[in-house]
């Protein structure tokens, strides 16, 4: 297996682009990563695309091609593979690039994930985000994507402690991280207070526990670590990448508290690596809801069991914090789009190892961690990227 | 969703036909080919079970943005419930007010409309569940007791 790195990185704005297509935002994101990583259309080996729904979402399947058309390279031939993982279906793209680099068949690979959710009716886009879920046996009896994660919310609560004071300081802590961040689609502080006193939408998740659904798209350029320092000054290199699967409905795990497959995928990726929890400096969690943040943390091993409620409260992972978290605003105010989100993650993660992170950089980041996951966590991936 | 999507699920959704695997007597709900505890082993030892269709409530919600067909609804309450052969379900508690609805409740499968494609569509069926009414004796009685009313 060789080593690989990520040698350019893209991204656009997030947020309710109604002058932007599915395949404009690809693009976007492509291009800047391309010319971030200095390549040209000539080096690349093979484009893999992160998208979750462009079916319902756009009424276009066959996204591969459409992003590879318009990102020129239909004419020289490049393969594109569309990847498809509900809201991982970023994190997946990238750890489908990295195996195919890391395995020798090809050197350089750009990996783009984009959504466009606005064309469609909230109620449209919330009912697709559910297809996360188990359709058949969770979405049709009436149960709300948010509504399985107040379940799940619930149950920590009742095994940890965990407060809705907890929860809250989750969503205003992503979101004056994203103040920070010009991309995002939330780029202002919330109070606490504010969280905790919006709408109900599940009882107990608010309206600001909840991810927005989002326009966006997102990109990175692999590169065989050997080649790598052809293109880049700074190459940050993939050290780690773990994926697991569970049960694609929640009621068929044996405890709603937890999503085990994340555990796994941690394990996975800190094995390969041969790093542990504790030498992570910067992390990009998936927070979907506020609850999806406490458990990842959790899962992953970067808060004890039922603790990262309090560490969130105390400040630990927020900026200037012993581990920040989502230091790119998170999903929950850098914005949503399930397609680009993985991949997004990685942006956030190698401007923050390259030290090109602005007012929001960690000082001294050396070890970042992606957790990207799917549904209730039927799906976990995780990578960890380490500046050389 | 498709006509015969829906036919084809009728007995499952109606008579909450589930699986038995005779080999380590795990019920399973909606109904596997293979155990998930047993994988291969579990080949040919997989039984139709029809579940009683009485259970407790292990975790709920009230839902105040409704899925999509089901606006008419909100607020409605939402419950994962363990049905007493041991398989779990989601499903929603109907017929009591959502403030009402508490984990540990006992509950029993109701035959419900579920959703309709248009006003002059097709009408689609399942299974939702409701209080069972309290009941006076001790704790232990209480399921045997269900199964009698039932």
């Amino acid at each position: 297996m060789r080593d690989v790195s990520i040698i350019g990185a893209g991204i656009t704005k997030f947020g309710e682009l109604w002058d932007k297509s599915l395949r404009e935002l690809g693009l976007m994101a492509g291009l800047e990563a391309i010319q971030d990583a200095g390549i040209s259309s000539s080096d690349i080996d093979a484009l893999y695309v992160g998208n979750m729904a462009a079916g319902s979402l756009v009424q276009q399947e066959h996204v591969s091609a459409l992003i590879a058309d318009y990102c020129a390279m239909a004419g020289a031939h490049v393969p594109s593979t569309r990847i498809e993982g509900a809201s991982a279906s970023g994190g997946l793209a990238l750890r489908q690039a990295y195996m195919a680099v890391a395995g020798g068949f090809i050197d350089v690979a750009v990996v783009g994930g984009a959504e466009k959710m606005t064309d469609v009716s909230d109620s449209e886009s919330a009912h697709t985000l559910s297809m996360g879920a188990d359709e058949e046996w969770e979405s049709q009896q009436g149960a709300t994507f948010a509504s399985l994660h107040a379940m799940m919310a619930q149950a920590h609560m009742t095994e940890f402690g965990t407060t809705r004071e907890m929860l809250s300081a989750v969503a205003s802590k992503n979101h004056g991280h994203a103040a920070l961040n010009p991309q995002a689609q939330f780029p202002f502080p919330i109070k606490p207070e504010a969280v905790s006193s919006s709408g109900l939408v599940s009882d107990p998740l608010r309206m600001l526990d909840c991810a927005p659904q989002s326009d966006g798209g997102a990109a990175v350029v692999l590169c065989a670590s050997d080649r790598a320092k052809e293109f880049s000054k700074k190459p940050i290199s993939i050290i780690g990448s773990g994926q697991a699967s569970d049960t694609l409905s929640l009621h068929h795990r044996a405890s709603l508290s937890r999503m085990p497959a994340i555990a796994v995928a941690a394990e996975r990726a800190f094995a390969q690596a041969g790093r542990k929890p504790a030498d992570v400096s910067v992390a990009e969690i998936h927070d979907n809801f506020t609850i999806s943040e406490l458990i990842a943390l959790e899962e992953i091993g970067l808060a004890e069991r039922g603790s990262a409620g309090q560490l969130t409260l105390d400040g630990t992972t927020a900026l200037g914090g012993a581990i920040p978290v989502n230091t790119g605003g998170g999903l929950k105010a850098r914005g949503h789009p399930p397609g680009a989100t993985g991949v997004a993650q990685a942006v956030e993660i190698v401007q923050q190892l390259r030290g090109s992170a602005g007012e929001r950089q960690v000082k001294g980041a050396t070890l970042g961690l992606l957790e990207n996951h799917g549904g209730t966590g039927a799906t976990a991936v995780v990578h960890l990227l380490e500046v050389n | 969703m498709g006509v015969p999507r829906f036919w084809r699920e009728m007995p499952v959704r109606y008579n909450l036909i589930g699986s038995h695997c005779t080999g380590c007597d795990m019920y399973h709900y909606p109904p596997r080919a293979m155990c998930s505890s047993c994988h291969r082993e579990s080949l040919g030892k997989m039984e139709e079970h029809q579940f009683a269709g009485t259970g407790q409530i292990v975790a709920c919600t009230v839902v105040y943005q409704p899925q999509q067909g089901y606006e008419m609804h909100g607020p409605y309450p939402m419950a994962m419930i363990e049905m007493d052969e041991g398989a779990r379900i989601t499903a929603q508690i109907v017929d009591v007010a959502p403030e009402m609805v508490k984990r540990g409740m006992r509950v029993k499968a109701v035959f419900r409309k579920l959703g309709e494609d248009s006003e002059s569509g097709i009408i689609y069926y399942g299974t939702k569940f409701t209080p069972v009414e309290e009941l006076e004796p001790e704790e232990e009685e209480s399921a045997d007791s269900v199964e009698a009313e039932l």
